[in-house]
Order: structure tokens, then C-alpha cells, then sequence
């Protein structure tokens, strides 16, 4: 009598409907930001692959019938960016110049910083950390002028070293706290750990804590790649024009008006332009989340 | 010679003085355990003796040589930590090597060190994983055999054995024991845990607010206790302290309506003391059902907690509390009127006004 009612009741896991009332507004609020983001981009691709007479007499919403990526190779190779005609790629390749020096030296300065500041305390260190704090929060507006003045004073003004010094500076109060931080969330006796078998400053940073650190260089990356290749202002000001960034040269390309406005070629240069940060979201995106996560939490 | 030598040691953080000049004497071979509650300074004296902190004040010798300034690796110390400290990214094997490569020792001597260590601890199956693959057991074996490997005089532990379960931690205590037997290092190890002291120990120190407060082996530790916060500290169920005087020129303990034979007490001289505290273990009570004049303390029976094979039982004895261990069998039902017969030759006095051991 009681083994029947036991076997009729329910067993195992309590079945769930696939749509809640709750998972049905997650998914809403979802789907309506996805469009909400991503349709931009869809109106500037389709346009990118139309011809121009399409562009003026056709719906901006519909997509052309006969696509063609004339105005991406007119984008990359002979789009009038002002004086020259060479296209969007001198630009691209200025921004790898600038941004590819720049992220390296500001990771491994304040990589380095945030390791000491976090491990190695030295006087003051703790006021060293508060001046840092605050100064990230410092609008770099003001520091615009007199960093014209430094770079001029050094001979380095208008030339690609003042740009890349320039970012490495302003990235460096963030990335150290980054850094920092984190370092300072691994555990204290792992250190100890590392003095007692003599491992020294350099051995323990790159034999015990690099390796650990993947996530939060990572982060740094892409912090860095992002921010920097996306810059508009300190490329303008500090590399001279025979080193705007890809940035610039885009501005240059919608603005430079020459006869009617070929709007297919600046979507294509806009697409181009966003693409590197686009492409390393894209695919770091998972280790950005774990790393943003390692940093918050205790790892 | 001592292996480890202390000399007035005064550590700050900031104004903060976490050790007083603090004196240890450890001889060669000796297992020392530091015992006390926690934020006492037992991890902070380690840390010095490591040189992983800087002393504020004083002096550390080890093996003979004044180590006060040397490097941590230049002690003649391995260290084993409460939350294992393995090297993630590394095996095993490459846990216990890395000390050695640093070191620049030839291949075939990390190799040679690396095969012992292992055998010692059972672990030579492990070599090739990762920490991430282990147990709590395991890990903490592999990071006693990063100790191991650097073949050095000093050995010193953080609570090793706290992350681990119950079981694991009597399994691994038993085997320290084990490797120190066979070893014969001096071996300096933190916890909080009494039993691993009681266990452990050649010689226990029991430390508070930085202080070293008794430093004995375990018997005399645990039996003559040099004053009330040792007493109270060490023993579990703790001691029963009764507050009274020692009257007639120190031949009899008085509180309440009670007065005790102090005859046969081992201590110094016991004086007429108007504040005295008899400290009395639950385990060296007995219940008996008639009174001896002089010996018995009158109590009725409260409530008991069945442990196993012994029982506490809590009764009232001149309105206070006391405890008595007994074996199960001979639980008392509540209520039960009962006499407490007071074994004074293992008994504790304390003079209230210094709470110091008479
Ligand atoms: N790095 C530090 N800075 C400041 N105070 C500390 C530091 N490390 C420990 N302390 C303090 O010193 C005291 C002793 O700590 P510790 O030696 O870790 O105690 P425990 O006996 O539990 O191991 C505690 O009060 C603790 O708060
Ligand atoms: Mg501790």
C-alpha cells in the first residue's frame, strides 16, 4: 500500500516550463537592446554595399539587390582623406603603430607597479596608491595643453613616441589599480611561499604570478587596444598628420567633400574603422567577463 | 647550541605591538607547537622566524648564526602554510623543484630530492598533476614536500592542518608525528587547535596578546598550569574555577559553606590568601553519594551531555556551575543530590590578585 503511493507520486527532478513569466521579460528586454544596437549596423552594411544612384533613390531599410564591394576597396585604397587619396589603410596601419607600442610599454609599467605596490610595500607606497586613485579621476582635458608643452620640450611633438607616450601615460593611473588589485587579491601566503624557496622580485612576477595573471592581462589588452584605437583627440594633437590614426583619417574621409556625398564609402570606412575592437570583443569576450569577474572577486 | 634562538623580540605593525620582547629557546630536534587564540602573534613570530617580516626589535639565531637580517632562503627554513600555497600553474613535481632550480642545484640532485620527498609522503603517483587535481590531503602533502626537498635543519608550519576535514587532520597529524620521528628536525608549528598541541608537542608555548605565557611540555602544561589563563585555555570541557580564600595559614580552601583539605598540593608555598581561585579539572572530580569532611564539595545535578564513552555533567555546587566528567554508565539523573570529590594533588591554586599559579 505505501510502496504504490510512493511509486505513483512525483519522482526526480521538479519538470519546468521553458517560458516563465520572468525568463519571458529577460528574453524581451534582451531581444529589444540587441536591435536596438545592432540595426545601426545593419543600415550602414547594406548601405556600404550599394552603388550610390541606389543610395539616392532607394529605401535606406531595404537591401540592395545587387550588392558590390566597390566602395570598401574605394574606402581602403583611395578614399580622399584631405590632400591624399590613399584610402582608410594609411590609417589603419598608424593606429597599429600607435596602439600596438602603446598598450605594450603601459601593461608592462603598470603591471610592474601594481606588483610592487601590491607585494613589495616601499615608504609611502599607501600614499603612492591614494594619489594614483585620485588622479584617475583627474578629466584629462587638463592635462591636454601642458602635455603639448612636454612632447615639444622633448622634441618628440607631432611625431608617432609623443602619441604613444601620451597614452601610456593616461593609461597608467587605471591599469595600475587594476593590477593592484588583483595582485593584491592573490593569496598573501603563495608569496611567502615564493620568498622562502628564494625567489626573488623578477622570478616571482614572472614565474609565480604572470602565469596566474592571464585573465587580468587580458582585460588590460583589451582595455587598452580599445581605448587607444578608438582615441580621436590625443591622435589629432599629438602624431602630426602623417600619423593620424584610423580615427582621424575616417573623420577626414565623411568630411572631405568632393561632389555629392558618397555615403557607401564612409559606411564602409566606418565599418573598417570599428572593426579591430569590434573583432576583439568579439573574441575575448568570455576571457573579459572572467577577468573583470577575477578582479572583483576574491580569485 | 640551540637550533632556534629568540632574543628580545619586539614587533610593531605601525604603533600596534604585536610581539613584546619576546624570548624562545628552541633545542635541536625539538617539536615546539605555539598555541594560542587567534590574533595572539603566533603567525607573526613564525613570519619573523622566516624572515618574511622585518622585527622591530631583536634578535634571531639560527643553528648558531645570526639570521636577524638574512633571507628567508638563507635561514636553513622550510615553511608549510595553512591554505597550502602550491604554485597553481605548476605540477607536483614542479612545486617541489622550484626551490631547488632557484637555488641552481644540478638536475640529477632535484631529481634524487624530489624521488625521497616523495616517498616519505606517498605521493610519488601525484607527481605529474597539477595542485588543481588534488585533495586537501594531497595538497598539503605536496606542500610539506616542498619543505622537505630543501633538506634544512628548521621546519616551521601555519596551521596545516586547519583546511582539512576532522579525519583528514588526525590522519595527517598521526603521520606528522611520523616524519618528525623519523626525521628529527626541529619542528616549529602554529595552531589553535589543543589537541594538536597536547599531541604533538615536545614542548607547547602558550602565547596571548604577543606574550609567551608558559612554555612546558604538554604534562606540565596541561597539569600545573602557571596561571589562570592557561588553566582556562587548555582543556576541553574547560576547567572549573571556584573563587574563595586559603585560610588557617594556607592548610584549607573556604568558599561558601565549604572548606577543603589543602594537604597534599603540589605547589609552592599556599599562605593565607583572602583571593584564591582552586581551579579543578572535570576529569579529576568524582561523584560519590557520601560526604567526606574536607574532601567533598555538595552539588545537585543540572543537566548532562552524553559524549561518547564519557559524560559531562553539569551540576550546581554552592550556587555554581561546575562540570564532572564521568563514564556513561554512570550518569546521575537530574536532580540527584551528589557529593564531588576533589583530587587536590592534581588540583590548580591561583592567587586572584595576580592570577598566577600558587
Ligand atoms: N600585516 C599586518 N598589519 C597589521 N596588523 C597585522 C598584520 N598581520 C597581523 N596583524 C595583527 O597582528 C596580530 C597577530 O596576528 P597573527 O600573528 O596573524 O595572529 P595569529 O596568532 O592568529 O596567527 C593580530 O591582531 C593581527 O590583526
Ligand atoms: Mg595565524
Amino acid at each position: 500500500m505505501a510502496n504504490s503511493n510512493l511509486a505513483a507520486g512525483p519522482s526526480g527532478a521538479k519538470p519546468k516550463p521553458f517560458i516563465t513569466p520572468q525568463r519571458a521579460v529577460v528574453y524581451t528586454v534582451l531581444i529589444v537592446c540587441a536591435i536596438f544596437f545592432l540595426f545601426p549596423l545593419y543600415i550602414m552594411i547594406i548601405t556600404s554595399l550599394k552603388n550610390i544612384q541606389e543610395i539616392q533613390s532607394g529605401n535606406i531599410f531595404i537591401p540592395t539587390l545587387h550588392p558590390t564591394l566597390d566602395a570598401w576597396e574605394k574606402a581602403w585604397n583611395s578614399a580622399c582623406t584631405g590632400l591624399y587619396c590613399e584610402g582608410i589603410k594609411v590609417g589603419f596601419w598608424n593606429s597599429i603603430k600607435i596602439t600596438v607600442p602603446s598598450t605594450i610599454v603601459s601593461i608592462i609599467v603598470a603591471s610592474l607597479t601594481g606588483y610592487s605596490m601590491a607585494n613589495w610595500p616601499f615608504k609611502f607606497s599607501e600614499v603612492f596608491f591614494t594619489i594614483l586613485l585620485l588622479s584617475s579621476f583627474i578629466p584629462y582635458v587638463v592635462m591636454i595643453y601642458p602635455l603639448v608643452i612636454i612632447t615639444r620640450e622633448l622634441g618628440i611633438y607631432s611625431t608617432l613616441p609623443a602619441v604613444v607616450l601620451v597614452h601610456t601615460i593616461f593609461g597608467l593611473p587605471l591599469l595600475t589599480l587594476l593590477f593592484r588589485n588583483y595582485f593584491a587579491s592573490l593569496p598573501q601566503e603563495l608569496f611567502k611561499a615564493a620568498r622562502v624557496d628564494g625567489a626573488g622580485y623578477w622570478q616571482i612576477f614572472f614565474q609565480v604570478f604572470a602565469p596566474m595573471s592571464v585573465p587580468i592581462f587580458t582585460v588590460a589588452v583589451i582595455l587598452q587596444v580599445t581605448g587607444i584605437w578608438n582615441d580621436f583627440l590625443f591622435g589629432v594633437i599629438y602624431a602630426g598628420p602623417t600619423n593620424y590614426p584610423m580615427t582621424v583619417q575616417l573623420n577626414n574621409i565623411v568630411n572631405s567633400a568632393q561632389g555629392g556625398k558618397a555615403y557607401n564609402v564612409d559606411m564602409a570606412a566606418t565599418i573598417l574603422t570599428g572593426l579591430v575592437p569590434l573583432a576583439i570583443y568579439f573574441f575575448s569576450g568570455k576571457y573579459f567577463v572572467r577577468g573583470i569577474a577575477a578582479g572583483a572577486v576574491k580569485g | 647550541m640551540h637550533s632556534v634562538s629568540v632574543k628580545n623580540l619586539t614587533l610593531k605593525f605601525g604603533s600596534a605591538e604585536v610581539l613584546k620582547n619576546l624570548n624562545l629557546d628552541v633545542e635541536e630536534g625539538e617539536f615546539i607547537v605555539l598555541l594560542g587564540p587567534s590574533g595572539c602573534g603566533k603567525s607573526t613570530l613564525l613570519n619573523c622566524l622566516a624572515g618574511l617580516l622585518e622585527l622591530t626589535e631583536g634578535q634571531i639565531h639560527i643553528k648558531g648564526k645570526n639570521v636577524t637580517w638574512a633571507e628567508p632562503s638563507e635561514r636553513g627554513i622550510g615553511m608549510v602554510f595553512q591554505s597550502y600555497a602550491l604554485y597553481p600553474q605548476m605540477t607536483v613535481r614542479g612545486n617541489m623543484s622550484f626551490g631547488l632550480k632557484i637555488a641552481g642545484l644540478p638536475k640529477d640532485e632535484i631529481a634524487k630530492r624530489v624521488e625521497r620527498a616523495s616517498e616519505i609522503l606517498q605521493i610519488g603517483p601525484l607527481l605529474d598533476r597539477k595542485p588543481g587535481a588534488l585533495s586537501g590531503g594531497q595538497r598539503q602533502r605536496v606542500a610539506i614536500g616542498r619543505a622537505l626537498v630543501r633538506e634544512v635543519d628548521v621546519f616551521l608550519f601555519d596551521e596545516p592542518l586547519s583546511n582539512l576535514d576532522a579525519k583528514l587532520r588526525s590522519e595527517l597529524r598521526v603521520e606528522l608525528k611520523r616524519l618528525h620521528n623519523r626525521l628529527k628536525n626541529t619542528m616549529i608549528y602554529v595552531t589553535h587547535d589543543q589537541i594538536e598541541a597536547l599531541t604533538l608537542a615536545d614542548r607547547i608555548a602558550i602565547m596571548r596578546g604577543g606574550i609567551i605565557q608558559q612554555l612546558d611540555a604538554p604534562q606540565t602544561i596541561y597539569n600545573r598550569p602557571a596561571n589562570l589563563f592557561v588553566a582556562g585555555f587548555i582543556g576541553s570541557p574547560a576547567m572549573n574555577f571556584i573563587k574563595g580564600a586559603t585560610v588557617d595559614g594556607g592548610k584549607r580552601f573556604q568558599f561558601g559553606n565549604v572548606s577543603l583539605d589543602l594537604a597534599g598540593y603540589e605547589g609552592g608555598a599556599i599562605l593565607d590568601r583572602p583571593k584564591a581561585i582552586l581551579g579543578l579539572r572535570p576529569e579529576h572530580l568524582t561523584m560519590v553519594d557520601e560526604a567526606i569532611a574536607g574532601h567533598t564539595i555538595p552539588a545537585v545535578v543540572e543537566i548532562d551531555e552524553p559524549m561518547g564513552a564519557d559524560s559531562l555533567v553539569w551540576l550546581l555546587a554552592e550556587g555554581r556551575q561546575m562540570s564532572v566528567r564521568v563514564p556513561v554508565e554512570h550518569r546521575p539523573a537530574p536532580g540527584k543530590q551528589v557529593h564531588l570529590r576533589v583530587d587536590i594533588a592534581k588540583a590548580s591554586l591561583f592567587d586572584e590578585t595576580n592570577e598566577l599559579r600558587i
